[in-house]
C-alpha cells in the first residue's frame, strides 16, 4: 500500500485533532491553526486525487483498526470522494477568509476559538461522511455535523439566531431520527453495517423476493430523513432564518457544504448500500422528482417576494437544492452526474453571493433592505463584481459554472423518460426566468448610482479593495473557481462520471 | 395480517408506535420542553427496536465467565453497542437543545416557539 492512501484517514484525524487543540488556544492562533489545517487537507486531497488518477486504481478500501472486513470499520476512497473533499475544503477556506472581518466583529472575543473548533469539527464530520464505508459511522458523523452546524448558527448571539438554531435542530433531529431508524432496519435485514457487505446481502435477499415491503419502507425513511436534513422543499422552514441571521461565514458554509454533505451521503446510500436498481424499482425517484420541481419554483417565487437580501439568497438555496433532487429524480446516470456538478457549482456560487452580499450591506449602513442597496456596487466595487458574477452564474450565463450545470440538467432531461422530460424542461425554463428576475433585479439595483447627498444623509461609506485585502482575495478566488468550473467543465465532469462508476 | 406475526414481533410493533408518538410530538408540539421529550421518546423507541432485534430468548450477554465459547450460547453484541452509541448521541443533543431552550426562556420568558417567533417579528430584527 502506498503512503498516499492514508490521506483520507489523516485528513479526518487532522481536522478533528486541530479542533481539540484549538480549545486551549487564543482566538487568533486558533484561526491560524484552522487555516493551516484546511490548506493541508486541500493539498492532501489533491495529492490523493492525482494518485488515484495516475495509478488507475480508481478506488480502494482502508481498514480502520485491526479487524478485517465484516467486523471492523472501513474507509473507502475513490476519485469522486477525493474531488468532493478537495472542493469542500477549498470552499470552506475561502468562505472563512471572506467573512473574517464579520467573525471578529459579531462574535464575542472570548468565543473566537470556539468558532474555529466548530469549523474544524464540521470539516472532519464532512470528510468522514464523504469517506466512510460504514453506515453507523455515517450516522454518528451526521449528528456531529448537525451539532457543529447548530453551533455555527447560534454563535452570534441574538434572539433571531437562537430561534433559528432551535428550528434547525428540531428539523435536523426529525431527519436523523428517521435516518437512524432506516439504518437499524437495514442492519436488521442484512446483519451488516459495512456498505459493501450490505449491498451483497441486499442483492441476495431481493433476488429471493423476501423483505420487499420493509426494504421499500427503509428506502423511503432514509430518503425522507436526508431530504429533511438537506432542506428539500416542504422541509425548508428553518432555512431562511438560519442562513439569514447567522454570521456570514456560517451562512456560506451551511448553505454550500453542510446540506451537500447529506446529499452526498444519500448518493452513497443509493449507489453503494441499497443498489441503484432496487432504489429505482421502489419509485422513490418519482417522489423526490416532484418535490424537487416544486422546490425549484417555490424557492424562486419566495425569493422574489423577499426584501431582505440575505434571506433572498437563502431562498434561492431552496431552489438550488430542488435542482439537485430533481437531477436524482430523473432516474438516469446523466441526471446524477448533473446533480453532482450542481453540488460543486452551488457551493462555489452561493458562498460568493453570501460574502459579496455582506460586502454590499456593510457599505449601506448595515441595512439589508433591498432599497438601501442602491449604488452599493460603486461604494464597494469588489463586492459588486462578486455579486454580479454570482448572479450571472446562478441565472446561467455561459462561461460561468451555472450555465454548465443547467445545460447538463437539460441534456439529462432529454435522455430521461418522456413523462419526466417535458416537466423538467418547462420547470427549468420557468425557474431560470424567476432566477433572472430576482438576481438581475438586485444587480440592477446595486449598479444604479445613488445621489451623493442621499449617501451622505444615510451615512453610507465607500471602501476600496486596499482596505479589505483578505475579502478581495476571497472574492477573486471564488470568481476564478466559478470561471474554472464554467470553462473547464469537461475534465471535471469526466472525473465525476469515473467516480460514479467506481461507486457501483 | 394481525395474526401470529404481530404476536411474535410485539416489541417491534410497540417500538414503531412509540417512534410515531415521539416523532409527532417533536414535530407538532409548541412547547419546547415537550418537543425535547418527544425527541427522547423517538430515540428511545429506536433503542427498544434494536434491543428487541438483538435479543434471542434463552441466551445471555457475550461476556465469557465460565469458559463457554460457543456462539450458540450468546446474543449478538453489536445491537447493544449501537444502542450505547445512540444514547451518547441523544444525550448530547438533548443537552444542547435544553441549553438553547434556557437561552430562549431567559430572553423571552416563554417556552412557546410560536410566541417567540411572534415576539421576534415584533422586534423587527
Amino acid at each position: 500500500m502506498e503512503f498516499v492512501q492514508n490521506v483520507p484517514f489523516f485528513s479526518i484525524m487532522i481536522s478533528m485533532f486541530s479542533g481539540i487543540v484549538s480549545s486551549v488556544l487564543p482566538g487568533k492562533v486558533a484561526r491560524k491553526v484552522n487555516c493551516f489545517m484546511i490548506t493541508l487537507v486541500t493539498a492532501m486531497s489533491v495529492w490523493l486525487l492525482v494518485f488515484l488518477i495516475q495509478s488507475g486504481i480508481g478506488s480502494y478500501t482502508f481498514m480502520m483498526g485491526h479487524f478485517p472486513a465484516p467486523f471492523g470499520n472501513e474507509i473507502r476512497a475513490g476519485v469522486l470522494e477525493a474531488t468532493m473533499a478537495m472542493f469542500f475544503s477549498i470552499i470552506m477556506l475561502l468562505a472563512l477568509w471572506g467573512g473574517q472581518t464579520k467573525i471578529d466583529e459579531e462574535i464575542e472575543e472570548s468565543k473566537h476559538n470556539i468558532y474555529y473548533i466548530l469549523i474544524n469539527l464540521l470539516l472532519s464530520s464532512l470528510l468522514a461522511l464523504i469517506y466512510t464505508n460504514d453506515l453507523f459511522t455515517a450516522y454518528v458523523f451526521v449528528e456531529i455535523n448537525t451539532i457543529a452546524a447548530c453551533g455555527l448558527i447560534m454563535i452570534r448571539q441574538t434572539g433571531r439566531t437562537i430561534e433559528a438554531a432551535v428550528r434547525y435542530m428540531i428539523m435536523s433531529l426529525l431527519g436523523s431520527g428517521l435516518l437512524l431508524l432506516g439504518i437499524c432496519m437495514i442492519y436488521d435485514m442484512t446483519g451488516h453495517l459495512l456498505m459493501s457487505n450490505i449491498q451483497e446481502t441486499i442483492a441476495k435477499i431481493m433476488a429471493e423476493g423476501t423483505y420487499s415491503v420493509p426494504m421499500l419502507i427503509t428506502i423511503g425513511i432514509i430518503t425522507v430523513g436526508l431530504a429533511i436534513k438537506s432542506a428539500l422543499f416542504p422541509f425548508h422552514s428553518w432555512l431562511p432564518d438560519a442562513y439569514g441571521y447567522s454570521t456570514i461565514s456560517s451562512a456560506a458554509i451551511l448553505s454550500s457544504l453542510v446540506s451537500k454533505g447529506y446529499i452526498f451521503l444519500l448518493i452513497k446510500i443509493i449507489y453503494r448500500v441499497i443498489g441503484y436498481e432496487h432504489v429505482a424499482n421502489s419509485h422513490i425517484f418519482n417522489v423526490i422528482f416532484i418535490f424537487g420541481l416544486c422546490g425549484m419554483i417555490f424557492g424562486s417565487v419566495s425569493a422574489i417576494w423577499e426584501k431582505d437580501i440575505r434571506r433572498m439568497i437563502a431562498f434561492s438555496s431552496v431552489a438550488q437544492i430542488g435542482y439537485i433532487y430533481m437531477g436524482f429524480g430523473l432516474g438516469t446516470e446523466a441526471g446524477v452526474v448533473a446533480s453532482l456538478f450542481h453540488i460543486l457549482m452551488h457551493g462555489a456560487t452561493k458562498s460568493l453571493l453570501f460574502i459579496s452580499a455582506m460586502g454590499l450591506t456593510d457599505v449601506s449602513g448595515k441595512s439589508r433592505d433591498f432599497f438601501n442597496l442602491t449604488g452599493a456596487a460603486y461604494r464597494n466595487k469588489v463586492a459588486g463584481v462578486g455579486f454580479l458574477v454570482g448572479s450571472l452564474s446562478m441565472v446561467g450565463i455561459p462561461i460561468f459554472s451555472g450555465f454548465v450545470s443547467k445545460l447538463m440538467f437539460a441534456e439529462a432531461a432529454v435522455q430521461a423518460s418522456p413523462m419526466k422530460m417535458f416537466p423538467t424542461l418547462v420547470v427549468l425554463a420557468i425557474s431560470t426566468i424567476l432566477n433572472a428576475i430576482y438576481f438581475l433585479k438586485t444587480v440592477l439595483r446595486i449598479y444604479t448610482p445613488e445621489k451623493k447627498e442621499v449617501e451622505q444623509a444615510k451615512g453610507f461609506v465607500r471602501i476600496s479593495w486596499k482596505e479589505q485585502t483578505v475579502f478581495t482575495i476571497a472574492i477573486v478566488l471564488f470568481i476564478l473557481l466559478n470561471i474554472v468550473l464554467g470553462t473547464n467543465s469537461k475534465p471535471i465532469i469526466e472525473l465525476l462520471i469515473e467516480g460514479l462508476h467506481n461507486f457501483m | 395480517m394481525f395474526g401470529p406475526n404481530l404476536l411474535a414481533n410485539i416489541g417491534e410493533a410497540v417500538a414503531m408506535i412509540l417512534f410515531g408518538i415521539g416523532f409527532a410530538n417533536l414535530l407538532f408540539q409548541k412547547n419546547l420542553i415537550k418537543k425535547i421529550i418527544g425527541f427522547n421518546i423517538m430515540d428511545t423507541a429506536i433503542y427498544l427496536f434494536l434491543a428487541e432485534k438483538g435479543y434471542i430468548t434463552g441466551r445471555i450477554a457475550p461476556i465469557i465467565v465460565d469458559g463457554v465459547q460457543s456462539p450458540e450460547k450468546y446474543i449478538n453484541p453489536i445491537p447493544s453497542g449501537l444502542v450505547l452509541t445512540g444514547i451518547v448521541v441523544s444525550v448530547s443533543v438533548t443537552a444542547l437543545m435544553l441549553s438553547l431552550t434556557m437561552r430562549l426562556y431567559k430572553r423571552y420568558g416563554t417556552l412557546d416557539l410560536d410566541e417567540i417567533s411572534a415576539e421576534l417579528r415584533k422586534e423587527g430584527r
